[in-house]
């Protein structure tokens, strides 16, 4: 007998899976709910995406392509810890690119690339409840749910124009799902957060440690929250991208050298990597290559 | 009267008598004798065992005696006016606050109320220095001129007097007695109690001795 | 004030297992009227505000509440969404600590916005004015709009959970003990701006108190609790200058002269 055969399809044995699969199904019926699940120890620490990996493994199918990104790359630890394991435990393909992927596993960021139908995007959530920076009991929360009182929300935003003089929440900005639940989209940039609405794609949040599962099924609204007189906003970026000119892109700073030296790059490295081989090219590369004709004539 | 321990003491008993408009009755007889209970039960602020007290208020007539507390003070905002031996003061209000409160509490404008109580407590001779003062710490005579003009200050059909001029000096019980007549004049019913001899002459059409409503003589 | 009571209660009793809680207790509030609960503590004065006030579910009883639609409803059958939704727009409810009234951990601003945008203001200028004007009312500088509420002093907490109560402008106040543990000069200045307020709002309040001064300075009513009973009610300074009750005629004499 081979390592394999050790372990289940996915890890996670059949009935475990099932159980998943029925707290999605009840994710997906009631969009932005936040559903309990008995959520098992998984062979990496929390913190590490327990929830989405189980999230992952109750629906990855042998046919599925999958992709893993962490911050928009698929090349950190994480992201390419979580491949390997499935690529270990499924024998299913992966990709790096968004195109072909069929489910996306995600830490903090939505690719750029717009998602199409029949894909999936899983995110790993650290803490669910988007009111559990002002209220700490659950039993309170989820009274605070069921009742549709979500003026703690705007007490959330009020204060953050009160010291900033605007609404200086750049992550977990909370959104309002289908004009019913509210949600926290998991740590991702604001900037993200248009996408989630009316996306094609289905996306699913699996909180490990804290044992929720929650939904947004395609074509559903989901409304970032503000007040009238300080109107939701993504960040910009004054400079494109460094590598591929990308604009209207997610952006991070990369330092380059001791001496304050930095760039702008994409966060979605295959978005950057697919705009570089279909011949755009930022500030930064668009140099070398000059200066390297110049020393070829 | 009920004091403490339970121990009920019959102060007065079957007191009858009634007051016309413009007509100012002296409550009369020594000292003891159940004068400050009859006024405070007039005004609700003593519980009656037995009897009515019935008012003209608001063009219907009401029993005072077992009226709801809601009705009482509706009474007292609109119709029934009392001026007690001692001011009750309120923490932090001024004295001109306190005095053009019961016009305010009829709907008059804070302003006018004001300028109301400006010229009562002027015409009482209050300093002017001591208006925007609470008066907690001021002397029995001013505090009793705010007291009285406080009570004054309201068109209010029924009067209650309690010794308003107890510890004032001649000059200003003169006011006193010209605000009383004043007040007869445009038909309030005066009711009062007045220890000094010239002010009851001055101002009593009527004085009803109340040694007369002792329970030891109906019990005789 | 108006001829239709705002509360309703008939016969409200709660029992704690065989323990009295309070028992029998019936009386109408009309609007504008300001009644103190009086008595020791134990008399069961803070159960009947809880009972009225749906934070306790009397044993029996009924505790009705004139609707702003005009309608009477039966606390006890009102949905917790109904209940919840009443008790932060068209009622108040002052702690006697005002860390159990407060967020302690946001400004003072975003305390008194909250009731605003729990009902759906969301206009960041608007609630923010609010704040700012209700903090004047209570006597708050309002430059300390953005301080939060551990900086405050005593006095100052719990002007700013009665700023925060009255901001919706409710019908119905629920006070407990509201100047319990300040100091007496503190004690004067929360009293006057009580009194002010309630005049000028015309806002009825159910005030639990075992201070009789507090009674005497607020309230129009009163009710003298004993084990859980109403043994006298009356106007206030009726009771409290007749008493006709022996309990009462002893809370009444135990009070200190100054």
């Amino acid at each position: 007998m081979n390592d394999l055969a050790a372990y289940n399809f996915a890890y996670l044995d059949e009935q475990t899976k099932r159980m998943i699969r029925r707290a999605i199904l009840k994710a997906i019926a009631i969009p932005g709910y936040q559903v309990p699940f008995a959520s098992r120890e998984m062979p990496m620490p929390y913190g590490w995406g327990t929830g989405g990996v189980q999230v992952t493994a109750s629906i990855l199918g042998p046919d599925d392509v999958l992709k893993v990104i962490d911050q928009g790359a698929d090349d950190t630890t994480n992201a390419v810890s979580i491949r390997a394991f499935f690529q270990k435990v499924a024998n299913v393909a992966v990709t790096t690119k968004t195109k072909e992927a069929t489910i996306i596993q995600t830490r903090h960021r939505i690719p750029e690339e717009p998602l199409r139908e029949g894909q999936t995007l899983v995110y790993q959530v650290p803490i669910p409840e988007p009111l559990r920076f002002l209220e700490p009991r659950e039993t309170e929360t989820r009274k605070m749910h069921a009742l549709e009182e979500y003026g703690l929300m705007h007490v959330k935003l009020y204060e953050d124009i009160a010291r900033n003089g605007h609404i200086a929440t750049t992550y977990a900005y909370p959104v309002k799902v289908e004009d019913r639940y509210v949600m926290d989209p998991s740590p991702t940039p604001k900037f993200d957060n248009p996408k989630m609405h009316m996306s094609e794609a289905l996306q699913l949040f699996g909180a490990g440690r804290e044992k929720r599962i929650y939904a947004v099924p395609p074509y559903t609204q989901v409304v970032s929250l503000d007040f009238e007189d300080h109107p939701f906003e993504v960040q910009k970026f004054d400079k494109p991208c460094a590598l591929c000119g990308a604009e209207n892109v997610y952006l991070d700073e990369v330092v380059l050298d001791d001496k304050g030296g930095r760039m702008f790059v994409c966060s979605d490295t295959d978005h950057c990597e697919d705009r570089r081989a279909h011949g755009h090219a930022g500030a930064l590369l668009a140099r070398p290559t000059q200066e390297s004709q110049e020393a070829a004539e | 009267m009920h004091l403490r321990d339970g121990v009920r003491l019959p102060v007065v008993a079957n007191v009858s008598f009634s007051v016309k408009a413009g007509e100012c009755v002296v409550l009369g007889g020594p000292s003891g004798v159940g004068k400050s209970s009859i006024l405070k039960m007039l005004y609700g602020n003593y519980g009656v065992d037995e009897g009515q007290i019935l008012m003209e208020h608001d063009g219907r007539l009401v029993n005072l005696a077992d009226a709801e507390p809601r009705i009482v003070l509706e009474v007292r905002r609109t119709t029934l006016g009392y001026v007690s031996q001692f001011l009750r003061v309120v923490p932090r209000v001024s004295a001109l606050d306190i005095v053009a409160e019961p016009l305010q509490a009829r709907g008059v404008t804070a302003a006018e109320a004001r300028d109301r109580a400006a010229e009562l407590l002027a015409r009482l001779n209050l300093p002017k220095e001591l208006w925007a003062l609470p008066p907690a710490t001021f002397s029995g005579g001013e505090q009793q001129r705010v007291n009285i003009a406080r009570g004054f200050i309201t068109d209010h059909k029924i009067l209650l007097l309690d010794e308003p001029t107890a510890s004032l000096d001649a000059k200003n019980r003169t006011v006193v007695v010209e605000m009383i007549a004043e007040k007869k004049e445009t038909g309030t019913a005066l009711i009062g109690i007045f220890h000094d001899e010239e002010v009851r002459e001055a101002v009593a059409d009527r004085i009803i001795d109340v040694s007369e409503f002792s329970p030891r003589k109906h019990a005789a | 004030m108006s001829a239709i009571p705002l509360l309703k209660v008939n016969d409200v009793s709660k029992f704690y297992g065989s323990r009295i809680g309070c028992r029998n207790v019936s009386f109408e509030l009309y609007p504008g009227e300001v009644l103190a609960v009086v008595g020791e503590s134990g008399s069961g004065k803070t159960t009947l505000l809880s009972c009225l006030s749906t934070r306790l579910m009397p044993t029996s009883g009924i505790v009705e509440y004139h609707m702003r639609d005009g309608q009477y409803r039966d606390l006890a059958r009102m949905s917790e969404a109904e209940r919840r939704f009443l008790m932060r727009t068209d009622w108040g409810f002052v702690h006697q600590n005002p860390a159990d009234g407060l967020r302690m951990t946001v400004s003072a601003g975003a305390n008194v916005g909250e009731r605003l945008m729990a009902v759906g203001d969301r206009h960041y200028g608007n609630i923010r004015a609010s704040a700012s004007d209700w903090l004047r009312r209570v006597e708050i500088e309002e430059d300390r709009i953005d301080d939060q509420p551990r900086a405050f002093s005593g006095g100052m907490r719990q002007r700013l959970q009665i700023a925060r109560n009255l901001v919706t402008s409710p019908r119905l106040v629920f006070m407990d003990e509201p100047t319990g543990g300040l100091d007496v000069s503190v004690q004067a200045r929360l009293l006057d701006l009580l009194r002010g307020l309630v005049h000028d709002l015309g806002l009825a309040a159910i005030i639990v108190t075992h201070d009789l001064a507090v009674a005497r300075l607020l309230s129009h009513r009163m009710m003298v609790m004993k084990d859980g009973a109403v043994i006298e009610q009356g106007l206030t300074d009726r009771v409290l200058d007749d008493p006709r009750e022996p309990y009462t005629q002893l809370l009444v004499s135990s009070i200190l002269q100054v």
